[in-house]
């Protein structure tokens, strides 16, 4: 998830010329603001945004407290930080529930930037909170936008109130009206209202969607928006501010790799919190928008805290219990790692996890040539082997060990270096485990291990250079900054700490996830 | 117009022409980067403008609109934005559209579609979007406003290459002139998804050359505009841009970065819902768009 991937990218090269000097000139901070104020325009990020933003931090840095301060560098990277979290938006809010069920929800925007898909991705969410969600169908414009909705609802498991067919035909508020009542009666406690995608200058459209609004006074209207959006973010965002008035934002395609400026811009020019963040086609790519989180990802920081999220939400609690047993009794298998792996997936993708780790601004490149093929590989690799193999590796011998690289469709060596990954891995598990070192332990490697070399001149399959092992010692780093003085950016205040249980987790998890 | 610079070039371009301050060479630097031109293009842009301007002792704000007019449509005319849908008798000429998700490639295939048959071809389109749901509805929808044939997938999920390929055969064996087919949108940092495009132009091609392959860019879409073409490129050979809903308040101004980085040239320009709402490109009309 390269979510603001190249702006984090230009803010740190913009910056890291400062981290390495004692003191803050005029000059430097001139020369970088102008690099920042050109990457967050590069971002997409609106003019006037940057104009007051650039306006801010070159304020603050030639400020006398800065100048007296130990470390300016720092300082600066604290300043865009707080300035950041600012334009974001501070706290995240969440949806509004109404009182009375049911809660109205609205979903407006342009044309493609999402709103049907969002709805049945919002639908599935309220659903695994224990909402009962029923899914509205008020794009009686584009073509056959009433079967895409009715499609989704069926992959979400939720209702769906569809009496027009659409394409032009029906009257969206009456629709919208009667999908509240229908609610009512039947007792959904949440009503999605997908609308007709318009431009912002489309009068008559914007009309309709106000109309609609009125007659269902839903608790949020959320105004959906392509995160690709350029410059036009600023004019499409008050169009429907002044249209219909949303209460939250929704920015979708982040599993792209726009830079996303207009976060910053429709906060920075409409003051409305950004809600949800969508990140891909399947039901499930969407989570809350954290404000602080994404600030602290802009500066590189990682998003260590939607990682324990993840984590927690799919990493079956008794499942890790076991396995640190059996790690402590030294009885971990090869089985156990291929249920780990399994485990791990379940998160999701390998590159999304990586992405949020911090200090992954610098290897976004090879995180996005890392294969995911290679789990499978390693997949095959030891369900190739017999169960008594995978208890005890140490069965594999030579003839065993072409067998299964045959059965795999692998090389004797892969298979190798496989076994002894894992010798090495469990040998280091079992010492952390045993309460040996208080930090991450390196990952020895990914699961799945052979990540391709970018810029590794070794061989194919040598392990340094491996993205995964330097997520795990960034963030290992990471880890003690935090832990000591609130950190080298000097951003304590910034985001939440992870409490003790948080950073428990994330490390049985990396331990877990890099075995 | 229903976009232009108008609007914010108000103070640059009122009806009296007037000396030109350095307040307006601001107000140019904003307006250009409010159109999405880039900070690059915009500073190249300047440049040749200034460089110009700065051998005129005098120069009033109607010189600097011309002047800024000529720069601009030099840049757009080094590029054929001419579609090539030249085939040979009994071998129909393909189009292939892609693009990234809700930029309207379903939209601008109804059109396309429409504006061939009223030049009197014969068309047919073909439904290989067949993820997203009820995409073929769509395009069937269309299909039947723009009075053409259309290949739907024979199941749910099927292979968008094969519908491809059939789309083709059928044209073939029909005596379609032109075939149209619509593909799933992606994001082009997807490789699964854009290796998929490949596979349609490998099966398609066994058929016979693909005339068009063209890259769908929304105009509201800011500087990853040139990440997509250059993925596109790469990755599915596109040979033409069509840049779509212009008749919002977005300038679309990334083109030229976009052309000039990757030398596709826009060939179509979709400008509102109606069918009809389809043109070809011409930089001239293009540029006094943006000025007037």
């Amino acid at each position: 998830m390269a979510v603001f991937g190249n702006l984090s990218e230009r803010l740190t090269s913009a910056l890291s010329g400062l981290r390495s000097k004692g003191k803050l000139s005029a000059a430097d901070v001139d020369g970088t603001v102008r690099e920042i104020r050109r990457a967050l325009l590069d971002a997409d990020v609106s003019l006037d945004v940057v104009k007051s933003f650039t306006g801010k931090i070159r304020d603050r840095a030639l400020s006398d407290d800065v100048n007296k301060a130990l470390n300016p560098a720092q300082q600066v990277v604290q300043i865009v930080n707080e300035e950041l979290v600012e334009i974001l938006g501070g706290e995240s809010t969440g949806l509004h529930f109404a009182k009375n069920p049911p809660t109205v929800i609205m979903l407006a925007g342009l044309q493609g930037s999402g709103k049907t898909t969002f709805a049945g991705k919002l639908a599935k969410y309220l659903r695994a909170e224990g909402h009962t969600p029923v899914l509205v169908a008020c794009d009686l414009q584009r073509p056959n936008a009433v079967q895409q909705l009715t499609v989704v609802a069926e992959q979400a498991g939720v209702a769906i109130f569809a009496p027009e067919p659409g394409n032009g035909k029906g009257n969206p508020v009456k629709v919208a009206k009667d999908g509240v009542k229908f609610a009512k009666q039947k007792m959904y406690d949440t009503v999605i209202i997908d609308t007709a995608g318009r431009l912002g200058v489309d009068e008559e459209l914007m009309r309709e969607a106000r109309d609609v609004r009125n007659a269902t006074d839903p608790d949020d209207v959320l105004f959906v928006l392509d995160s690709m959006i350029g410059q036009d973010a600023v004019a499409t965002a008050k169009a429907f501010q002044d249209g219909v008035d949303f209460t939250g934002v929704v920015l979708t395609k982040l599993d792209g790799d726009a830079r996303g400026g207009a976060a910053l811009s429709v906060r920075g020019m409409t003051d409305r919190p950004i809600v949800f963040a969508s990140t891909g086609e399947d039901l499930d790519a969407m989570e809350p928008f954290h404000p602080d989180r994404m600030a602290s990802r802009i500066l590189d920081l990682g998003d260590i805290l939607t990682l324990i999220e993840q984590a927690q939400k799919n990493f079956d609690q008794g499942e890790a219990e076991k396995v640190a047993e059996k790690i402590q009794s030294s009885t971990f298998t090869l089985q156990d790692f291929l249920e780990q792996l399994q485990q791990v997936r379940k998160m999701g993708s390998m590159k999304g996890l990586l992405g949020m780790l911090p200090g992954a601004g610098k290897m976004r490149e090879q995180i996005d040539n890392f294969d995911e093929k290679e789990i499978d590989r390693t997949e095959a690799i030891i369900r190739s082997m017999t169960p008594a193999e995978r208890d005890n590796p140490k069965l594999l011998n030579g003839s065993r060990r072409l067998r299964i690289a045959n059965g795999s469709g692998m090389t004797v060596t892969d298979v190798n270096q496989l076994v002894t990954r894992f010798d090495q891995a469990a040998k280091m598990m079992k010492t952390v485990a045993k309460g040996g070192t208080p930090q991450i332990p390196g990952m020895g490697a990914v699961p799945g291990g052979r990540v391709k070399q970018v810029k590794q001149s070794g061989k194919k399959g040598s392990r340094s250079g491996n993205p995964a092992k330097r997520a795990a010692e960034n963030a290992a780093l990471a880890e003690t900054a935090t832990n000591s003085t609130g950190g080298a950016f000097g951003v304590a205040g910034a985001a939440p700490e992870p409490d003790d249980k948080d950073m428990e987790t994330m490390r049985r998890l990396l331990e877990r996830g890099g075995l | 117009m229903a976009w232009s610079f108008a609007k914010v070039f108000q103070n640059l371009f009122s009806s009296t022409a007037r000396l030109v301050e350095p307040a307006d060479w601001e107000n140019l630097e904003d307006t250009l980067l409010q159109a999405d031109f880039g900070t690059t293009v915009t500073d190249e842009v300047i440049e040749a403008v200034h460089r110009i301007a700065d051998i005129s002792a005098t120069l009033d704000t109607d010189d600097l609109r011309r002047i800024l007019g000529e720069v601009l449509e030099e840049r757009l005319s080094a590029f054929d934005s001419t579609l090539n849908l030249q085939s040979e008798p009994g071998a129909p000429a393909v189009v292939l559209v892609v693009g990234v998700n809700g930029v309207g490639k379903t939209t601008t295939i109804g059109k396309l579609a429409k504006f061939i048959t009223s030049r009197g071809k014969r068309v047919i389109v073909g439904a290989a979007d067949t993820f997203r749901a009820a995409a073929v509805d769509q395009l069937a929808t269309w299909a039947e406003r723009a009075g053409v044939d259309i290949v739907r997938p024979q199941h749910d999920g099927q292979d968008p290459a094969s519908v491809a390929f059939q789309t083709v055969e059928r044209a073939t064996a029909e005596g379609h002139e032109i075939v149209i087919v619509d593909t799933a949108g992606r994001l082009h940092t997807k490789s699964g998804l854009m290796d998929e495009l490949s596979k349609i132009k490998r099966v398609v091609e066994k058929l016979g050359p693909i005339n068009e392959t063209l890259l769908v860019l929304d105009a509201t879409t800011g500087q990853n505009g040139l990440n997509q073409a250059h993925a596109f490129l790469e990755q599915a050979g596109v040979t033409g841009l069509v840049l779509t809903k212009l008749d919002g308040s977005a300038r679309g101004g990334f083109v030229f970065a976009v052309q000039e980085s990757t030398g596709l040239a826009v060939k179509l320009v979709g400008q509102g819902e109606g069918i009809d709402d389809l043109t070809g490109f011409t930089p001239h009309v293009f540029v006094q768009q943006l000025l007037d």
